[in-house]
C-alpha cells in the first residue's frame, strides 16, 4: 500500500486503543495533547454565549456591577459594615468567587449540555467540563477589567510583594475548579439534579468564603468550627487575592471609634503561601479522583445521554 | 502489514432498566430497588480488518452493528475486550456527525477537524473542498440549526472524507441525501479504496455490500455469525435473518401451509378453499430454503370445493418486500380451462425460471369465479420464497447478458433477445 501524497498529515501507525480501563496518568496525558481542541471548544462557548445578545461581552461586566451596587447599599449603607473602601473589597473577592461558581456550573452541565457531540465523535470527554471552565476564565480576566479600572481610578496601592501570588492562586482555582466540574459533570449524566443540588451547595458556599465578610471575622475565633471553615479550598485563594490586592490588614478607626478591627490575617508571606499550598493538594488528590471516576462512568455516556 | 483494526473479543453489555430513574431524588427513593436486565449488545466479537480493505458489517435491526462501530470510533467503550485502530479514524454514525446547532457551518466545519484532530491551519488548507463537496457555499456561514437534514449530513460526510482519515467508519449515512450526492458519496468511497485507506461500515443494504466491500462481517443477535467475501457473507444474512421463521418447523415445505382460513383473511365466500400451498424449487433436494437466481420454481395450491364448482379461475401475485407489484397472471388472462371442483383438488404455477436477484418475494394467490365477479379465496401475501444472489451482480432482475468486445462476433452463442439482436444488427 502506498499512501497517497496529501496536504494534510495524516495519523498512520499511532495506535488507539479502546478498551474500558485507563490511568489516570494516561486520561490526563490525552487532554494535554488535545490542547489545541481545549481552546478551540472555549471559543466557540463565548461564540455561542454572545451569539445572539446586543450587549455582548458587556453582559460579563454587568453582572459584578450588579453585585457591587446589591452588597454596597446591603452591608456599607444598611448594615454599616466596617471594611473601608468597601467595593474594593468586594471586587478582589468576588471575582474569585465568580469564576468559581459559574465555572463549577457550566462545567457540572457540560457533558450533559454537549450530548450531541458525546453520542457521535471521539474524543476525550473530560475536555467539555474544561473547555466551560476555560470560558469562564475569559469572563474572569473581562472582569477583572472593572476592578483594575477601579483601582487605577482610585489610585489604590497594591501590596506589590503579593502580587506574584495571584497567578499562583488563580491557577490553584482553575485545579480545584476543574476537579469539581470533572467530577460533578460525569455525576451529573446519571443523576440529572445534581446541577440543582450544586446551585443550593454554592448559596451556602458563598456564606463560608469570606468574600463579603473580612477573614478575621471567623479566623481569630479558634475551635473546631473554625478549622473546618479553614479548609474550605476557596478560602486561601481569596485571602490571597485580597491581600494582594486590597492589602488592608487591619481597619484602625472603625465607624463609631472602638478598637481597630483586624480585616486579613498577619501572617508573614510564606504563610498565605503554605495555606494556598491546602488548595493545590485538596485540587490535585480531588483531580485524581474525579479522573478516575469520569473515566469509570465514561464509557456509557453515549447510552445515557 | 498491521491490521488497520484489530478488534479482539469485545463484548458490550447494557443495563435495560424498566424505569430508568435520572435524578438523585428519584434514586434514593428507590435504592437498592432499580431492577434492570442485562443486555448483551455484542459478545465476543473477533476480527481483524486488514489496512486497505473496505469491510461491511451487516446485520438487521438491533443486531449490534452500530454499537459494534462506536465501540470502534472511541464513543462507546465495550465491557471487556480491546480495539485498536490504526491511523486517523473519522466516523460518521446516522445523522450528521455532531455540529452544534448555534454555530454556522463554518464553525462547525472547524470544531469538527479539530474534534478529528486536525489543526486550525490544516483546516484552512482544505475548508475550500469541503464546502465544494457539501455544495452549501451559500450556506456555508448560516446557522447549522436552519439545515435542512439532507444539508447536515452532506456537510458532515464532506467533513469526513476530506480530513484524510486512514480509517473512515460509515453508518448507513450513505442511503441519506439525494441521488446525486450518494453517487458522489460512493464515488469518493471508491477513491478512497484505490488510495488504501481502509474503510468499515455498517448497513443492512445487502447489495452495496457486494458492489463496494471485500468482505464482510455478519451479526446477529450481538454474535458474529461470519466473516466472509461478500457473496457468501449475504447469503448468510439473509439466511439469519429468517433463521427464528425457519426453525418452527423441520421441514420447509411446511412453513407455507395456510392457517385456518377463519384466523387469516376472511376475504371470499369460501365455496372454494385453499387449503395448502407449497413452493417448490431445486435447491429443498440439497436443503437449501432459497432460490439461485434463474432457477425453476413451482408453486402448489391444494384446494377443497364445498360443494362442485365449474366456473373457476386460479390467480397469482407477485410482489417484492416494498410493494412492488412484479408479476400477475390468472388463468382466465392465459386463456385457459379449468376443471371443475368437487372435494380436494390440486393445481400448479410452475415457473420454468425465475429472474430474480436478492430478496424476499411475496405470493398472493386467489381462487374466483371466471369472471372474476366472485372471490372464492383470496390469501393476500401469505405464502413467500426467496433468491439468494451468490454472485456480485446487484439489482433486482437476473438480465440474461453476454459481453462481447470488438465489432465482429457472429457466430456467439448468446441469449437472442430482439435488443441484443440489434446490436449485433448495427455491429455487423
Amino acid at each position: 500500500m502506498s499512501a497517497p501524497p496529501s496536504r494534510v498529515p495524516r495519523a498512520s501507525g499511532e495506535a488507539t486503543v479502546v478498551r474500558p480501563r485507563m490511568t489516570a496518568r494516561e486520561r490526563l496525558s490525552r487532554i494535554i495533547v488535545r490542547r489545541e481542541l481545549l481552546v478551540g471548544m472555549v471559543r466557540n462557548e463565548l461564540k455561542i454565549k454572545y451569539k445572539n445578545s446586543v450587549l455582548g461581552f458587556a453582559w460579563s461586566l454587568l453582572n459584578p456591577l450588579l453585585y457591587l451596587v446589591v452588597f454596597y447599599v446591603a452591608f456599607t449603607i444598611i448594615l454599616g459594615s466596617s471594611i473601608p473602601s468597601f467595593p474594593i473589597w468586594l471586587l478582589s473577592g468576588l471575582l474569585v468567587w465568580n469564576l468559581f461558581s459559574t465555572g463549577l456550573g457550566a462545567a457540572t452541565g457540560s457533558v450533559v449540555a454537549n450530548s450531541g457531540l458525546v453520542k457521535k465523535v471521539s474524543f476525550p470527554r473530560e475536555i467539555l467540563p474544561l473547555a466551560s471552565v476555560g470560558s469562564m476564565l475569559v469572563h474572569f480576566f473581562l472582569q477583572s477589567l472593572v476592578l483594575f479600572t477601579v483601582l487605577a481610578a482610585v489610585r489604590w496601592h497594591v501590596a506589590w510583594a503579593y502580587v506574584p501570588l495571584i497567578p499562583l492562586a488563580l491557577i490553584g482555582l482553575l485545579l480545584v475548579t476543574s476537579a469539581l466540574g470533572i467530577l460533578l459533570s460525569a455525576v451529573n449524566v446519571y443523576l440529572r439534579d445534581t446541577s440543582h443540588f450544586l446551585e443550593l451547595a454554592l448559596l451556602a458556599w458563598f456564606w463560608i468564603t469570606p468574600v463579603v465578610y473580612p477573614f478575621q471575622l471567623v479566623g481569630m475565633r479558634g475551635g473546631w468550627s473554625t478549622k473546618l471553615w479553614l479548609t474550605n479550598p476557596v478560602t486561601p485563594i481569596v485571602v490571597v487575592f485580597q491581600r494582594a490586592i486590597y492589602a488592608k490588614l487591619t481597619n484602625p478607626h472603625p465607624k463609631g471609634g472602638g478598637p481597630p478591627i483586624q480585616l486579613l490575617p498577619h501572617w508573614p508571606y510564606w504563610g498565605f503561601l503554605a495555606y494556598l499550598g491546602w488548595s493545590f493538594a485538596f485540587g490535585l488528590v480531588t483531580l485524581t479522583l474525579a479522573v478516575r471516576v469520569f473515566g469509570r462512568s465514561e464509557a456509557n455516556f453515549a447510552e445515557e445521554l | 502489514m498491521a491490521a488497520a483494526i484489530e478488534v479482539r473479543s469485545v463484548s458490550k453489555q447494557f443495563k435495560l432498566y424498566h424505569e430508568h430513574y435520572t435524578s438523585l431524588k428519584e434514586r434514593v427513593v428507590h435504592y437498592g430497588r432499580i431492577p434492570y436486565e442485562p443486555f448483551m449488545a455484542l459478545t465476543e466479537i473477533d476480527f481483524d480488518v486488514e489496512a486497505g480493505s473496505t469491510v461491511g458489517i451487516l446485520g438487521h435491526n438491533g443486531c449490534g452493528k452500530s454499537t459494534l462501530l462506536k465501540c470502534i470510533a472511541g464513543i462507546l467503550q465495550p465491557t471487556r475486550g480491546e480495539i485498536v485502530t490504526r491511523g486517523r479514524v473519522a466516523a460518521l454514525l446516522e445523522l450528521g456527525a455532531g455540529f452544534n446547532h448555534e454555530l454556522t457551518g463554518r464553525e462547525n466545519v472547524f470544531m469538527n477537524a479539530s474534534i478529528l484532530g486536525l489543526s486550525k491551519k490544516d483546516t484552512e488548507l482544505i475548508f475550500d473542498e469541503i464546502v465544494a463537496f457539501s455544495e452549501l457555499d451559500k450556506f456555508i456561514d448560516m446557522q447549522v440549526r436552519h439545515y435542512s437534514s439532507g444539508m447536515y449530513v452532506r456537510l458532515g460526510f464532506a467533513v469526513a472524507v476530506n480530513v484524510e482519515p486512514d480509517i473512515l467508519l460509515v453508518d448507513e449515512v450513505l442511503a441519506v441525501g439525494d441521488e446525486a450526492f450518494q453517487r458522489k458519496c460512493i464515488e469518493r468511497v471508491k477513491k478512497f479504496q484505490q488510495e488504501g485507506r481502509t474503510i468499515l461500515f455498517v448497513t443492512h443494504a445487502a447489495d452495496l455490500v457486494r458492489r463496494i466491500c471485500d468482505r464482510a462481517v455478519v451479526l446477529d443477535h450481538g454474535k458474529m455469525v461470519i466473516d466472509a467475501q461478500p457473496g457468501e457473507a449475504v447469503r448468510v444474512f439473509r439466511e439469519s435473518l429468517h433463521g427464528g421463521e425457519l426453525n418452527e418447523s423441520d421441514e420447509p415445505e411446511e412453513a407455507d401451509a395456510l392457517p385456518e382460513a377463519e384466523a387469516s383473511r376472511p376475504e371470499g365466500t369460501h365455496r372454494v378453499r385453499i387449503t395448502n400451498v407449497a413452493i417448490d424449487h431445486p435447491g429443498l433436494r440439497l436443503n437449501r430454503n432459497w432460490l439461485l437466481p434463474d432457477e425453476a420454481m413451482t408453486i402448489r395450491v391444494a384446494y377443497h370445493a364445498n360443494e362442485r364448482t365449474d366456473d373457476l379461475l386460479f390467480g397469482i401475485a407477485i410482489h417484492d418486500e416494498n410493494g412492488n407489484h412484479l408479476f400477475g397472471t390468472n388463468t382466465g388472462v392465459l386463456g385457459l380451462d379449468v376443471p371443475a371442483a368437487d372435494g380436494d383438488g390440486e393445481m400448479s404455477f410452475e415457473f420454468h425460471r425465475v429472474p430474480l436477484l436478492d430478496g424476499t418475494y411475496l405470493v398472493t394467490l386467489a381462487i374466483q369465479s371466471s369472471d372474476e365477479g366472485t372471490v372464492y379465496d383470496w390469501r393476500e401475501q401469505q405464502a413467500s420464497f426467496e433468491v439468494m444472489n451468490p454472485s456480485r451482480t446487484s439489482g433486482l432482475v437476473s438480465f440474461p447478458i453476454d459481453v462481447h468486445f470488438g465489432l465482429s462476433g457472429v457466430d456467439r452463442p448468446g441469449i437472442d433477445l430482439p435488443g441484443m439482436d440489434l446490436v449485433e444488427g448495427t455491429g455487423a
